[in-house]
């Protein structure tokens, strides 16, 4: 039996607690470029998502892993061809330089390239690409269509839309498919720009068929028949509005260092508040009930504790300006690691041995354990 | 349970035109299975959709006189208040699903009532298993076939607990097996848990003996209630047994194939000799298309195992075979959509995956499954022009092929106006521009009336008769039995039959016609071919 079966029994952990855990995991990679906690930080996160992706979940890993590949490719190939602010005294190559015309002063194509500039560019991309992966990781670890289960009821219509339009883009694929092969059974091609041009127009038609049949069953299916009244509605949604600009704005002012920390935190405290008091207006009138809801058990607690540590550990050492978190770029030298830091990044571990595990991958682990033993 | 009054729906008020549809007084009882039956466009679903209140608070347009469903007008309650009292399926099941697996789906209703969440857990697990889809409650929606999404779609709508079930056509594109499927768990829905059901369906053949009682519209005029004896006698699209009978002058009229084969019986009819219609000879065409080893995998599964088949000029083949076995897919090889995986495809001796589609045309037309999809631009005669331009073939060629196969369709109308048959003729003539040898349609019957098959039957025979080969896929029996020289029967991507239609379908429980399930062991695939009276039937009785 694991330790996570004796807090839980296998069971899909709250999409809430998994995004929390990925979004404060990518708190903590934007507050360091040091690519020792970074790589630490991709580690984690991969370590985790092989321990509890739920069999046949999404495989949109390889979709944010290649981005986060490219994002690094990008930062490093421009830094060889345009040079960077860094400078620094090693030169590795020297290109040779292309002459560009007086109107791009300012901008260099080829010259040397600096090791320190180099490294720079390295370790901001990788920054990137643990942000993508802690993304990504949410994805995996839960769809967010479950995540969009939990949109406050205030904002229940925007939560539906979303969920709609998510179906409506598999749907619109294979429009398009069939117009295209329509064109090519009247003996076009299907290539080129006017080919493409051609598609619009039967694509957005049945589009708009498939929107009203749509609107019809979920008008027969009640949709819509338990509202707020007119003014309360307009009331909570104002709220919501504001409320969510102003986590936005607040969180946006935490994270990045340039911004003053003092237009952060009230900001964010007034929002959350907005936010608050218009989902309670929102769910007492709001009679519709969901199915099915995945409870908040100590496990969903603990997961989010758990990245909850390194993301406030790295907060506060970078808010103090502790060696290593940013490391000097000229001259190159080995970052420094400290190793309480290090032992704080690696505490989201936890969530792959704490949360429950999913139910259908238990099942089959279960089933290989007995058929070992046997 | 439900009553209308003089209803009379107008969609352009201004207009002193005929309603669209207009009913007298029609009460049904609780517990009915209430069948509507009419032509396409002559108001099936504007009926049905009164029933709900969808006409007029969705569709605009005007309602006079009243209905009343379990004593609530539905001028006064919107459809959406009207969700625990009717549940009302549409024909794409597709087109209405709201979220993305199939326990949702059925929560989805329950979730917008506001029903306690242990009840709507109890609701839900009850309506998964009335419609028998237990098994596939955490499956995405849109991998499931078309049988089943109409199932869920079902049970979606019945977890709310209306007592009144509207379902639009919900079999028209679903193979005989699904289909059946589908009509059984409504048939258990009214005897078992006493639903009033209201079902609009175009082949007859699959509901009309589960009826209680019928609703003819025509025209958007609607009869009262028949029983379904009375409106077969009067209604003028009945399904072939109903057609047997009447042929053979039998009164009471057969609704299913166990009335018809006992009145049968006691006539003597299968001891008829073999029908006396010569099938035409068989190696009379030439092989406009063959295959060899045919094999196509898509993403790790066999889509086609290794199929060999010619397909010969001069004849009508139907292709035939459930859901997933693969028509479509061949049919795709066959008209160079799809590569093969392996083996070889011969058409007019190019290969289709090979050649360029603006020589390819010329050799082989495929009408798609959803032949809308082949039309679009505004009117069927601009339609028409631009087929000859893609084509390139002299002006007026489609124009005047079109008159031919299907002289009915105004030249000014927009395709989408159409009727489905009228679409799918128009398609064809499109693709017989480039005056193929070999015309492919898949699954045309779909949404058609007993008139337009008729129509496309015939037109698939003058072409054969013209030299054309004709490859069609279908789920009808009964069109495949009107039209078909040979049958292939398709299962799990491998030919399993191919002969000729006779002796495939007449021994096959599944795809026989209704006419060769009366007559049985007698070959007849048709209601034309039963001998008109025998000497000793009817007289020899006292």
């Amino acid at each position: 039996m694991s330790p996570a079966d004796r807090l839980s029994r296998p069971r899909l952990l709250h999409p809430v607690a998994w995004w929390a855990w990925g979004l404060l995991l990518a708190a903590a990679a934007s507050r360091t470029t040091n690519p020792v906690y970074l790589l630490l930080l991709l580690a984690v996160v991969g370590w985790v998502v092989v321990q509890r992706r739920e069999t046949g979940a999404s495989s949109t890993m390889g979709v944010f892993l290649a981005i986060a590949l490219t994002a690094v490719a990008i930062r490093v190939v421009m830094t060889i061809l345009l040079g960077s602010a860094i400078g620094g005294r090693t030169v590795l190559v020297d290109l040779p330089e292309v002459p560009l015309p007086d109107w791009m002063a300012g901008v260099r194509l080829g010259g040397p390239v600096q090791l320190e500039a180099l490294l720079d560019a390295v370790y901001h991309g990788l920054q990137l690409a643990t942000i993508l992966v802690c993304v990504g990781a949410c994805n995996v670890l839960a769809d967010p269509r479950r995540l969009l289960r939990y949109v406050p009821a205030t904002l229940y219509d925007v939560g539906t839309a979303v969920v709609v339009a998510l179906t409506y883009v598999p749907q619109l694929a294979d429009d398009a498919r069939r117009v295209r092969t329509a064109r090519r059974l009247r003996g076009h091609d299907g290539r080129g720009v006017r080919e493409v041009a051609r598609l619009v127009v039967p694509v957005l038609e049945s589009s708009l068929d498939r929107s009203l049949a749509l609107a019809a069953s979920m008008e027969s299916r009640g949709y819509g028949r338990v509202t707020l009244a007119q003014k309360e509605h307009r009331r909570s949604v104002a709220l919501t509005m504001v409320g969510l600009g102003g986590v936005l704005v607040g969180v946006y002012g935490l994270l990045d260092s340039s911004t003053p920390a003092a237009l952060g935190l009230p900001v964010l405290a007034v929002g959350s508040a907005c936010a608050v008091a218009a989902l309670l207006t929102g769910s007492r009138r709001d009679r519709r009930t969901p199915y099915r809801r995945d409870p908040w058990r100590a496990p969903e607690t603990l997961v989010i504790a758990s990245s909850a540590v390194a993301a406030v550990a790295l907060s506060t050492a970078a808010a103090r300006d502790a060696a290593g978190i940013v490391p000097p770029q000229v001259p190159a030298t080995w970052p420094v690691v400290s190793l309480p830091l290090a032992a704080a990044l690696l505490a989201p571990l936890l969530a792959g041995v704490l949360s429950p595990r999913p139910p259908r991958r238990a099942a089959l682990e279960d089933r290989a354990r007995e058929v070992a033993q046997a | 349970m439900i009553e209308l009054i003089d209803v009379r729906v107008t969609y352009d008020p201004d207009s002193a035109t005929r309603p669209h549809l207009q009913t007298g007084r029609i009460r049904v009882p609780e517990g009915d299975l209430v069948l509507v039956v009419g032509p396409t466009g002559s108001g099936k679903s504007t009926l049905l959709r009164t029933l709900n209140g969808l006409v007029p608070h969705f569709t605009g347009g005007r309602l006079e006189g009243q209905v009343l469903v379990d004593g609530r007008d539905t001028r006064e309650h919107r459809p959406r208040d009207l969700s625990q009292v009717v549940g009302m399926v549409g024909q794409d099941p597709v087109a209405g699903f709201v979220t993305e697996t199939v326990e949702e789906e059925i929560a989805y209703g329950l979730e917008t009532l506001g029903l306690s969440p242990s009840a709507m857990r109890r609701r839900v697990e009850e309506s998964l298993d009335v419609l028998g889809v237990a098994d596939l409650r955490a499956r995405p929606l849109r991998e499931l076939s078309g049988g089943q999404q109409q199932r869920v779609a079902v049970a979606s709508v019945l977890a709310a607990g209306p007592r009144v079930l509207v379902l639009d056509e919900p079999t028209s594109s679903l193979d005989p097996v699904s289909a059946e499927d589908v009509l059984a768990a409504v048939h258990r829905l009214v005897h078992d848990l006493g639903v009033t059901v209201v079902l609009a369906e175009h082949r007859l053949e699959r509901v009309v003996h589960h009826a209680d009682s019928v609703l003819l519209v025509e025209n958007g005029v609607v009869s009262p209630m028949l029983t379904p004896q009375e409106a077969m006698t009067r209604s003028t699209i009945a399904p072939p047994v109903v057609r047997l009978g009447r042929r053979l002058g039998w009164d009471p009229l057969p609704l299913s194939i166990r009335d018809a084969r006992r009145r049968a019986a006691r006539d003597r009819l299968p001891a008829v000799p073999a029908p006396r219609v010569a099938d035409r000879p068989l190696a009379e065409g030439s092989a406009a298309a063959t295959t060899r080893r045919l094999h196509l995998r898509r993403r790790g599964t066999t889509v086609l195992g290794e199929v060999d088949l010619t397909i010969r000029t001069g004849r009508v083949s139907v292709l035939m075979g459930r859901n997933g076995a693969g028509k479509s897919t061949l049919l795709g090889c066959l008209a160079g959509l799809l590569t093969p995986t392996s083996g070889a495809v011969r058409v007019d001796d190019l290969d289709p995956s090979r050649t360029p589609p603006r020589r390819l045309v010329h050799a082989v037309g495929l009408v798609p499954q959803d032949a809308a999809s082949l039309l679009y631009h505004d009117s069927v005669a601009r339609e028409c022009a631009a087929a000859d331009v893609d084509f390139g073939r002299p002006a007026g060629t489609c124009a005047s092929l079109l008159l031919r196969i299907a002289p009915h369709l105004d030249p000014d109308a927009h395709p989408r106006d159409l009727s489905e048959g009228g679409r799918v003729l128009l398609a064809l003539a499109v693709v017989l521009t480039g005056e193929p040898a070999l015309v492919l349609l898949d699954e045309p019957t779909r949404g058609l009336d007993y008139t337009a098959k008729e129509r496309l039957g015939g037109v698939l025979r003058e072409l054969a008769e013209h030299g054309h080969a004709v490859l069609m896929a279908t789920h009808d029996v009964e069109m495949a039995a009107e039209a078909a020289d040979d049958v292939l029967l398709l299962a799990d991507g491998e030919i399993i039959g191919d002969g000729p239609a006779r002796e495939i379908l007449c021994d096959s429980p599944a795809f026989a016609p209704q006419v060769a399930k009366v007559m049985h062991p007698a070959h007849y695939l048709t209601v034309d071919e039963v001998p008109l009276s025998e000497p000793e039937t009817a007289e020899a009785r006292p």
